[in-house]
């Protein structure tokens, strides 16, 4: 593998297949509705319990991907990817249902953009297909960071909103046709600005996003203008304004090029305030809609930076600052 | 932001402070009022309706019993949460809220089970009130005692 300067690589041959996602019924209501391979009219997905409806999304959209790629499940050599639940249990449970090797991955909600940089990493070792996928559901998120569903609480205006749903991703190291391609990434490190407030995630990753993209533009020697859009997890509508200021401080005017695929995932009705959060957020986003706005030709080149807040319950009552991490990948077509 | 020329990790917070919306204080309390003060209002008729049948002090016990029943089974409707997303405080403080605060961490680790789920983890969100409050009224006794009353 080439290793590009400090955090950046390069594949030469990482082949977005096809992508495939499953979606709640909030979020096909939003912005992006229609663009879902499967919307769930029921957010228990027919489960007696809401970790198991995570899991049976999480068991379609692999098997989904794998279908609408065209391959059988005995063509994949590794599944790479997670969820937000302790211990990961979604993705993990999921996989007992799979041939393939399994590489179980968390950073938070730059889990997508992870699993899309080590599934690359794969290709380039021998690997031929890799899934790659990541995913939240709203109840199963709220209980583990916050409250009880059912709890009357006033929500703070700088909250966001749990994503439902998973999405994935086929890589191969081979593509007949012509297809969108991974071609470089940028690893990203944890970085701490101590922000305390849990609800104030978009904040607390903000200058970890610019960070990771500040430093993809170096490593690389390219600049905002190289790029027809620069799609961040979730950072929501403030966490975004930050980085906006923070890149502008670096250098870089990020303003005409960046999206947040959280904040753009509902409609202002649906009181999500700073807008929607999780892995699926990044997830839902690219597979949904932007491998079809690349293959449409609406966009060249695009940047994904997931965006991942590393806290846990434990941490925030224990009084301690909210680490965030950024994951870059560049998709061209 | 003309004032923070340079955002650094140190000034961090404080840029973030300012640009971050803040919650509308006035609107806050006109709607914790206005809920709080209906739930206050239901409450009462049920002790004047309890009058005509019992003493002042069944029928505040009864209403009380009453009220709490009414937030469990909103709750369970799934409506009670709605209220609190507005009413904040107001349907918070009075008894309902505590009915509330009881019955969702109930339905909701019902999943787990009536011991490990129901059980343990019914007083999750009730259960520091509890022990504060139990807590601070034997402090309060003791002092009572000592300082005489």
């Amino acid at each position: 593998m080439d290793y590009y300067k400090k955090r950046t690589l390069t594949f030469p041959n990482s082949y977005v297949i096809d992508g495939y996602t499953v979606a709640g019924p909030k979020e096909n209501d939003g912005r992006y509705k229609g663009f879902f391979d499967l919307a769930l009219e029921d957010d228990m997905f027919g489960q007696n319990t809401f970790e198991r409806a995570e899991r049976k999304m999480f068991e379609h959209a692999i098997d989904g991907v794998i279908g609408k790629a065209n391959l059988t499940n005995a063509d994949v050599d590794a599944l790479v990817g997670g969820d937000l639940l302790n211990q990961i249990i979604s993705m993990s449970f999921s996989a007992r249902k799979q041939h393939a090797g399994f590489l179980g991955l968390y950073n938070a909600c730059a889990t997508f953009a992870e699993s899309l940089i080590v599934g690359s990493c794969l290709l380039n070792n021998g690997l031929e297909n890799v899934v790659c996928i990541a995913g939240s559901h709203f109840s199963t998120a709220e209980r583990q960071y916050r409250y009880p569903l059912e709890l009357g609480v006033l929500r703070s205006p700088v909250t966001q909103w749990t994503a439902t749903g998973v999405g994935a991703t086929v890589l191969s190291n081979q593509c007949e046709t012509s297809t969108p391609k991974v071609t470089r990434a940028t690893i990203g490190r944890v970085v701490d600005y101590g922000i305390m407030d849990a609800n104030n995630m978009g904040a607390a990753m903000a200058p970890s996003a610019c960070d990771t993209l500040v430093t993809f533009f170096k490593d690389t020697e390219t600049s905002p203008d190289d790029y027809d859009a620069i799609f961040t997890g979730d950072l929501g509508k403030l966490g975004s304004d930050i980085l906006l200021d923070l890149t502008k401080q670096e250098g870089y005017d990020i303003s005409a090029k960046q999206h947040d695929c959280g904040a753009s995932l509902y409609w202002d009705e649906q009181q999500t305030y700073q807008g929607g959060s999780g892995a699926a957020c990044s997830a839902l986003v690219f597979n949904g809609v932007l491998l079809g706005r690349l293959r449409k030709g609406e966009y060249k080149r695009i940047l994904l930076a997931g965006t991942g807040a590393l806290m846990s319950p434990t941490t925030s009552f224990q009084g301690d600052s909210i680490p965030a991490i950024t994951h870059l990948v560049e998709v061209c077509f | 932001m003309e004032k923070y020329c340079e955002i650094t990790k140190d000034n961090y917070k404080s840029y973030v402070f300012e640009k971050m919306p803040k919650s509308s204080h006035w609107k806050n309390m006109f709607w914790a009022f206005l809920i709080g003060g209906t739930i206050c209002v239901i409450g009462q008729a049920f002790i004047e309706l309890y009058k005509l049948w019992f003493s002042i002090e069944d029928a505040s016990v009864l209403a009380s019993g009453t009220m709490v029943l009414i937030a469990a089974i909103l709750t369970g409707l799934g409506v009670y949460d709605n209220i609190g997303r507005f009413a904040g405080a107001g349907s918070t403080i009075p008894i309902t809220g505590f009915s509330n605060a009881v019955v969702s961490p109930a339905l909701e680790f019902r999943s787990e089970g009536y011991i490990y789920g129901v059980g343990a983890k019914m007083f999750l969100v009730a259960g520091p009130v509890i022990v504060n409050g139990v807590t601070i009224s034997v402090i309060i006794a003791i002092l009572t005692l000592i300082f005489g009353g």
